[in-house]
């Protein structure tokens, strides 16, 4: 579903990916650790093109993109990407002026040229999805940040994307609302949406997890089980990673 | 004062023109403005640079000095224009530059994770910037829009230099006339300072219609 080829992400002089490779197969659910600035982010940017990589390669949901194509081409192609992939940000980015169905059905209407009706349709459902029918004409400004980030899934979700890319999507939340954000990924992942998150929710990387990626310094340094990882990270990194984690809580 | 209420009809006709002028140029200077802010956010360099130079040169030149230039000046290049097209071009020219600078500053300040979200919903610049960044850079647009716009209305006066018969010519010929100074300049003040507050007002309403989604 999702293969990159040594990837790499230069700002300047400075090599925030350093040669990586993933692969995630369909169904898969890859949380992406590592300590801040060891590249999370931008890897997942890259795989939908908000971050343009330096050299390498992505292809994510049938879609090839190398680092050399003609820059044209290359949007064009990340285009395509971004209709079969949705993405979850940490500050959720709702547009402000659209209520939360308006939120959900802006890129059947704009994108897909959809009619009203039947994106509506799609919206409401997509709404009920995420426990939000009673929200439907709310403005974002009215809504917990637990709810802004449960439409922005449901907004994710609603061109039906092949791929959920989630970048920390709890982390700008109160501790009392993360719960409802991580039950509607559960949901997503017991249904087998493939998704890769970048998060620092252990319990959820553990338990709903198929691997944990992990990096610093722009590679990547472990790749296991969530089991074998939390229990015996292989790498002095990760073990020093994992501790710091468990030493905040 | 009697005199002005027996020449309402004269001066009514050059607050007509003030009018259809402020509109016309407000409309036309709108347009240049939302083009160059474009241009200069995310054209290619050369209609950058164009697009800055433009600003530049308006900004930094009296309104009086561009009206005369196309009115008098494009004549010897063999381009004639009437005077009420001339006035509408020069002003348009000239709110266009003010207002790009504010547009300029209006789409910048929309946050930038608008834009991401909106293509990784599969937009295109296009589709983002009319659906997503316009509408909200629109909101932030407006209140320095409004004080553009009125001190449009005002700046029209200095068209009466090109013989375009609006508000401020309308008096100083009334004035000839009569020989009285006073009561004409008192009226026509009262006639602007009516035209600033509708518009202030219309604009107000319409700050209020934009914000309540939020
Ligand atoms: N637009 C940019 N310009 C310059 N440097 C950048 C830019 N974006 C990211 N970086 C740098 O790239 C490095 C990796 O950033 P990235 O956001 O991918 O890290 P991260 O692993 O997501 O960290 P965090 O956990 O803090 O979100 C950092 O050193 C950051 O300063
Ligand atoms: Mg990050």
């Amino acid at each position: 579903m999702i293969e990159a080829r040594e990837l790499v992400k230069q700002f300047g002089s400075q090599r925030v990916l350093d040669g990586v490779g993933l692969k995630v197969e369909e169904g898969e659910i890859v949380v992406l650790l590592g300590p801040s600035g060891s590249g999370k982010s931008t890897l997942l940017r890259c795989l939908n093109g908000l971050e343009t990589m330096s050299s390498g390669s992505v292809e994510v949901a049938g879609v090839a993109v190398d680092a050399g194509m003609k820059p044209r081409e290359r949007e064009a192609r990340f285009r395509s990407i971004r209709q079969r992939t949705g993405m979850v940000f940490q500050q959720f980015n709702l547009y402000p002026h659209k209520t939360a169905l308006g939120n959900v059905t802006e890129a059947l209407r704009v994108v897909r040229g959809m009619a009203a009706a039947e994106a509506d349709r799609i919206g409401e459902r997509l709404l009920a999805r995420v426990g939000l029918s009673d929200k439907r004409d709310a403005y974002p400004s009215r809504l917990s940040g637990g709810q802004q980030q449960r439409v922005a899934i449901a907004r994710a979700l609603a061109t039906e994307p092949s791929v959920l890319l989630f970048d920390e999507p709890t982390s700008a939340l109160d501790p009392e609302l993360v719960g409802e954000v991580l039950a509607v990924m559960r949901e997503l992942a017991r249904e087998g949406m493939t998704m890769v998150v970048v998060t620092h929710e252990m319990k959820f990387a553990r338990e709903a997890a198929s691997r944990v990626v992990f990096l610093d310094g722009g590679r990547i340094v472990e790749e296991a089980a969530p089991a074998a990882f939390f229990a015996a990270p292989r790498s002095e990194r990760a073990q020093r990673f994992i501790r710091q984690l468990q030493g905040e809580r | 004062m009697d005199l002005v209420f027996d020449n309402a009809g004269f001066l009514l006709r050059g607050a007509y023109y003030t009018l259809l002028i402020t509109l016309l140029s407000m409309f036309f200077g709108l347009l240049i403005g939302l083009a160059v802010a474009l241009m200069r956010l995310r054209g290619p360099w050369p209609l950058r640079a164009l697009a800055r130079g433009y600003v530049s040169v308006i900004r930094g030149t009296p309104a009086l000095v561009q009206i005369v230039i196309v009115y008098y000046g494009l004549v010897d290049y063999g381009i004639t224009l009437g005077p009420i097209t001339a006035a509408v071009i020069a002003l348009s020219i000239n709110v266009g530059a003010f207002l790009s600078e504010t547009f300029r500053g209006a789409i910048q300040a929309v946050p930038k994770g608008q834009l991401e979200a909106a293509y990784a919903s599969g937009m295109t610049t296009w589709q983002a910037m009319r659906r997503i960044i316009l509408p909200q850079a629109a909101r932030i647009a407006l209140p320095p829009m409004g004080n553009t716009f009125v001190g449009m209305l005002k700046e029209t006066s200095l068209v009466s230099v090109i013989t375009v018969t609006e508000l401020l010519r309308s008096a100083q010929l009334l004035i000839a006339q009569y020989y009285v100074n006073m009561p004409f300049y008192i009226g026509i003040a009262v006639m602007y300072w009516v035209m600033s507050t509708a518009f202030t007002t219309l604009l107000h309403a319409m700050e209020r219609r934009l914000a309540r989604a939020y």
